[in-house]
């Protein structure tokens, strides 16, 4: 294996200007890729800023004792889709209200009685979110006798959930776009460094090397490349991420894991083309 | 040791390469294979190294029948065989010495078996001082050493060469004429291409003689025929 390793970076040496132009292709192919996924990781991010909001809010009939209420909330935060729910009192609503909305600060003061109900508001886990979920969970917690009304923005959901949905299919279809122009870059590269050295590769069969070892060294180098060309990706990407981030809104970087699977792709990219171009071209020789 | 029964070499254009070919070389055995341009020579060689496949008889060496062998068994055969070719074909951007190794590289050899196996086909070649030399800043004839002791690295029993003088000029086609004796003396058969007919005359080895890809000449048969008249 040394040996592949020693012809693969001999490679580099010998054709510098090639290995770069394969590099850079690769990093550009790569960053456009990655790009639109950093973009959509941050659609995605606001997307769930949005979702956080999601609430049920339970409306509770005056004069129900606390202590029910109390034993309600245990039931309520036992339902496997609720993240937390808390009890608003109807003196907390008021001075929600009063705080909240100051343009009607006039009509509140004129009040004799507080004319807010209690409210208990439930907010659900991720995943429980989409308008079919919360609705369901809307009516079981309308089943609670001590609940006058229910309301959980069922118009406002159904949009976030088309909203969602064209999210999804615009970004696979993108997506993959990228991704198949991506991988006909890089193979087309890597192609083309394979027929650079098809003198090579026959003098290699020549004297007696078999398929395997011709394409070690081959593999060894697609893989070098390709994780290359992912680093240089996640710069670009990164340097675009820092413009954005500094001049127009607060924006998200890949995580870790993320960039490791960056440049993961890029490698196995880059081992993929490289098989399929030296296999391609030991079944002309 | 390398023998052709009734072998036809048909091209996918419909052109006849090689039509009802039949002969045998014998181990230590130095043959001299003749003929016009396209008469069929280089054809003869590559079905040795099993570069082409016959498409109607047998090529068998050393008893294997190359139709019958995968493409790890053509790499094991050409690890047998030397093949020198008149362009040389050298990887130029590497060290006479790198190229002489490399084809004990691709066979899996040691380093430490390597790099002494290297410098002693260089002696033999004569090339030890320019062991370290890019391949493109040898001569022709420095060339063709270079070749040729990476032909003969590995131990072949067969020496294999298409027109290795054609690029040369006569001081160093004497030359390396001169080595592949020598090799063939220590006991490697040797199977030279050529159409240079000065050569042949001056050395008394067998020769056969292609027109058409058809088998006009062979001295050995004639000499034979020749004998058996005379007695």
């Amino acid at each position: 294996m040394s040996l592949a390793f020693r012809e693969a970076f001999l490679a580099f040496r010998r054709w510098p200007a090639l290995s770069m132009l394969s590099v850079t292709t690769i990093a550009f192919a790569l960053f456009v890729a990655s790009l639109y996924g950093l973009v959509a990781l941050n659609l995605r991010r606001a997307l769930q800023n949005i979702e956080e909001r999601v609430e049920i809010v339970m409306y509770i009939t005056r004069g129900t004792p606390v202590e029910v209420i109390t034993l309600a909330l245990d039931d309520i935060e036992a339902f496997p889709e609720v993240a937390r729910a808390a009890y608003i009192t109807a003196d907390e609503a008021l001075q929600r209200a009063q705080r909240e909305l100051v343009e009607f600060q006039g009509i509140f003061s004129e009040f004799d009685t507080n004319p807010l109900p209690a409210s208990i508001e439930v907010r659900l886990l991720p995943g429980f979110r989409t308008s079919e979920k919360v609705g369901a969970v809307a009516e079981r917690l309308g089943s609670f006798n001590f609940v006058d009304d229910v309301q959980y923005g069922d118009d406002w959901l159904a949009k976030l959930d088309r909203l969602r949905n064209i999210g999804a299919v615009v970004g696979l279809m993108i997506g993959g776009a990228f991704a198949l122009a991506s991988i006909i870059i890089i193979g087309t590269t890597i192609r083309m460094a394979v027929l650079q050295r098809s003198r090579e590769i026959a003098i290699m069969r020549l004297v007696g090397a078999t398929d395997s070892f011709i394409r070690r060294p081959f593999l060894v180098e697609g893989c070098i490349k390709g994780a290359l060309g992912g680093l240089a990706a996640l710069g670009l990407c990164y340097a675009a991420y820092a413009a954005v981030h500094r001049l127009l809104f607060q924006a998200e970087f890949f995580s870790t894991q993320q960039m490791i699977l960056v440049v993961a792709i890029g490698t196995g990219l880059g081992f993929l083309a490289s098989a399929t171009s030296v296999a391609k071209h030991l079944r002309q020789i | 040791m390398i023998k052709f029964v009734r072998v036809y070499k048909a091209f996918p254009s419909g052109s006849l390469a090689l039509r009802d070919l039949s002969f045998h070389v014998a181990k230590g055995e130095f043959l001299f294979l003749t003929g016009h341009s396209g008469a069929g020579k280089s054809t003869v060689l590559r079905l040795i190294y099993a570069e082409h496949l016959p498409t109607q008889g047998e090529v068998r060496i050393s008893g294997f029948n190359t139709a019958k062998l995968n493409r790890r068994e053509v790499s094991q055969l050409r690890r047998r065989l030397g093949i020198v070719f008149q362009d040389f074909r050298l990887l130029e951007d590497r060290t006479a010495e790198d190229n002489v190794a490399f084809a004990l590289e691709v066979t899996g050899a040691k380093r430490s078996v390597i790099a002494p196996k290297v410098m002693r086909v260089l002696a033999q070649v004569g090339l030890t001082a320019k062991a370290h030399q890019y391949s493109n800043e040898l001569s022709g004839g420095e060339q063709q050493r270079v070749a040729i002791a990476r032909a003969l690295v590995n131990d072949p029993f067969v020496l294999l060469a298409d027109e290795p003088t054609g690029n040369l000029d006569e001081r160093a086609t004497r030359g390396v004429f001169r080595l592949l004796r020598d090799i063939n003396a220590n006991g490697t058969a040797v199977l030279m291409a050529t159409h240079d007919l000065d050569l042949v005359r001056h050395a008394n080895y067998r020769t056969m003689e292609l027109q058409d890809g058809a088998l006009v000449f062979d001295s050995k048969v004639d000499q034979q025929a020749m004998k058996k008249g005379t007695a």
